[in-house]
């Protein structure tokens, strides 16, 4: 019984540590997207500002469970806080965002289009679903090498891009290979404004699984402990070599489909649903209770990420964007293909 | 010895995957069955880690080299057919094509389209698919004619750090013939003037090389002599040779097996116009294809390409300017 008490305890401070952790890259997410937001309404943002408001339990409970240096994750346009716990510099949001020449992709794509592969995060394109079979890509290459050991591969889309050609296909593909790969699906009830019965016809998106072969696991995107659990479980499955794991994180998009759109398509009756729930605060809420973390400890949290994200937005609004008469305009790599 | 230009493309691949570890082969039956056209015969006997059969699943083959290419690996996809790239057109050109330039990460793939037409293949197991993947800037896009070509130049692509649209034509692997592999060779940004002359150039490449050598050859007897240039990378295209062809004869039919509106050969005319119209005695002129999809009946595929006659007929017009 002892034993079992201790085991008990042993796994609620893993638990809380996680949350804790996880919490706070949710509220370093939310407090940068405001911030990008509002400069975006200012209008010194040229392009989209897509932000994960809602998502955030979701989205860091994957990456901050995956392991940094080892694993891959390719995020989706609402990842900023997997993308963060995952270990991207703010700067490189900051500057990405603010088209500054010293970010990630050089003015020559913005916003959500950053990413570093050899950290093991891709930079995606706008055809979300065409990323899958990149990660697969990536795990298969490491097993060539024997080097996948105990590798997973995080790959992130949302509800819309379950209907696309490019998922099954490298769903498929991950399942034939047996690939330790994660489909993280954040179902937020719309791709841009068309709603999920006009876009799968299935009682739920996770009994696609079933069908590829693959495990699925169906959680709650809002409440950041099922989150936590449902990750760590498909880590784990996949690490074990049990193939492919589909999670799938039912929530809502606390925002438009970026911050040109304010979503007139979202009734109230969804708003004031139980998905509408604001994942933040219930997080907040949820690690205070258990007594993981203190108002003030929260409060210091908060603190932190406001410094941390007004020194990263002034960095990047300091530096010059980019000169399109010194560019290098080559699309070659190879030296003999070079302008 | 005698070698096809089928078996060159097996043993350059058979070089890649001996001598570099991080090459391998995905595609469509290329493992134990050596492919739909043998042009993977024997390979997965010899790699059996590194010759994998994928699933019917274009898009996410191509995916998969990109991931596997970002990790540093050299992945060879092979199409079955040239056609089929169609579904793997996302992959190519919004993923492969842009990687380098979006992050700084070079994309050292290498997809080969077994392309063109053949007696009897129909409208989606013949096409010339160059022109499509040509327009992606990022992408390097080679047509080899002969069998030292098809050797040489896919070992090129697959050692080159960007993606290659490799078009190998079906109809020349099995007669096509050499009596060696070559031991030294043009680079594959260059093109070659196969054939001196000085009545007209003809610019072309692939297949429709051969065609062109065969109408050379029925006019030499009338006394003209035509200069013919084989392009053998279409992207980029060596023009500087184009152009110093044209110098010379003052005349230039560009030929392409490909469908007529907006290709390779517009692109040629295109650049003469603008580059060397002071080089010209008589407007340019180009062949290709009827503007219809490619038929399956022999009768009206011969008369659907250009072939030897039609290209004689266009020469003989445009020498009489």
């Amino acid at each position: 019984m002892a034993n079992s008490a201790d085991q008990n305890q042993e796994l609620n401070e893993k638990l809380s540590t996680i949350a804790v952790d996880t919490y706070r890259w949710m509220v370093l997410a939310r407090t940068f997207e405001d911030r990008i937001s509002n400069i975006y309404r200012a209008g010194k943002i040229v392009g989209g500002v897509y932000v994960g408001k809602g998502q955030e339990a979701f989205s860091a409970s994957l990456a901050s469970q995956l392991m940094k240096g080892q694993d891959i994750y390719s995020p989706l346009i609402r990842d900023m806080a997997g993308r963060a716990a995952f270990g991207e510099p703010l700067i490189d949001a900051a500057r990405t965002y603010l088209g500054s020449a010293q970010g990630p992709s050089v003015g020559r794509d913005g916003n959500v289009h950053r990413g570093n592969s050899r950290e093991g995060m891709p930079t995606m394109i706008s055809h979300l679903g065409a990323m899958i079979s990149v990660v697969c890509g990536m795990l298969f290459a490491r097993r060539l090498r024997k080097k996948l050991n105990n590798v997973v591969g995080a790959a992130c889309i949302g509800d819309g891009a379950t209907s696309t050609g490019a998922f099954h296909e490298a769903l498929n593909m991950a399942a034939v290979e047996k690939l330790p790969l994660i489909i993280s699906i954040a179902n937020n009830q719309f791709a841009y404004s068309t709603p999920t019965d006009k876009q799968f016809a299935c009682n739920e998106l996770v009994d696609r699984a079933a069908g590829y072969g693959v495990n699925g696991i169906n959680i709650n995107g809002t409440d950041l402990i099922e989150c936590i659990k449902g990750f760590e479980k498909a880590i784990s499955l996949a690490r074990a070599g049990d193939g492919p794991q589909i999670v799938v994180g039912n929530l809502l998009r606390l925002s438009g489909h970026g911050e040109h759109d304010d979503a007139p398509y979202v009734s109230n009756e969804m708003r004031s649903s139980d998905l509408g729930q604001d994942c933040l605060l219930k997080a907040k809420n949820k690690i205070i209770g258990e007594s993981w973390c203190t108002e003030n400890e929260c409060n210091e949290i908060q603190e932190q990420a406001t410094a941390e994200v007004n020194a990263a937005i002034d960095q990047a609004e300091s530096e010059k964007g980019p000169n399109p008469y010194s560019h290098d305009w080559n699309a070659y790599s190879s030296p003999s293909f070079r302008k | 010895m005698s070698i096809s230009y089928l078996e060159a493309i097996r043993e350059a691949q058979s070089l890649a995957l001996e001598n570099d570890e991080n090459v391998f082969i995905y595609g469509q039956d290329v493992g134990a069955f050596g492919g739909a056209f043998k042009a993977t015969k024997n390979l997965f006997q010899k790699h059996p880690d590194r010759v994998i059969d994928s699933p019917i699943s274009e898009d996410a083959m191509v995916g998969l080299a990109v991931g596997a290419a970002i990790e540093g690996m050299r992945p060879i996809i092979e199409m079955q057919f040239a056609d089929f790239s169609s579904v793997g057109f996302n992959q190519i050109v919004n993923q492969a094509a842009t990687l380098f330039w979006r992050t700084a990460v070079p994309c050292p793939i290498t997809i080969r389209l077994p392309s063109g037409g053949t007696p009897g293949s129909g409208p989606f197991h013949s096409q010339c698919m160059e022109t499509i993947y040509a327009h992606y800037p990022g992408t390097i896009v080679m047509t080899p004619a002969t069998v030292e070509d098809a050797y040489s130049m896919l070992l090129e692509a697959i050692a080159i750090d960007d993606p290659v649209i490799f078009c190998e034509h079906k109809y020349l692997y099995y007669h096509l013939k050499s009596d060696s592999l070559p031991k030294q060779t043009l680079p594959a940004k260059s093109a070659r003037i196969v054939r001196s002359g000085r009545h007209a150039t003809v610019v072309t490449y692939s297949a429709m090389l051969h065609e062109a050598l065969r109408a050379a050859d029925n006019m030499k007897n009338d006394g003209y002599e035509i200069e013919i240039v084989d392009l053998r990378c279409i992207k980029p295209i060596d023009m500087s040779t184009v152009l110093g062809s044209i110098a010379r004869t003052g005349r230039v039919l560009a030929i392409g097996e490909a469908f007529p509106w907006g290709g390779v050969t517009s692109e040629i005319i295109s650049s003469i116009s603008s580059e060397g119209f002071n080089l010209l005695d008589a407007p340019p002129v180009r062949l290709n294809s009827i503007d219809t999809p490619i038929p399956y009946h022999p009768d009206l595929w011969r008369y659907h390409r250009p072939t030897a006659s039609s290209i004689e007929e266009e020469l003989r017009k445009l020498i009489r300017e």
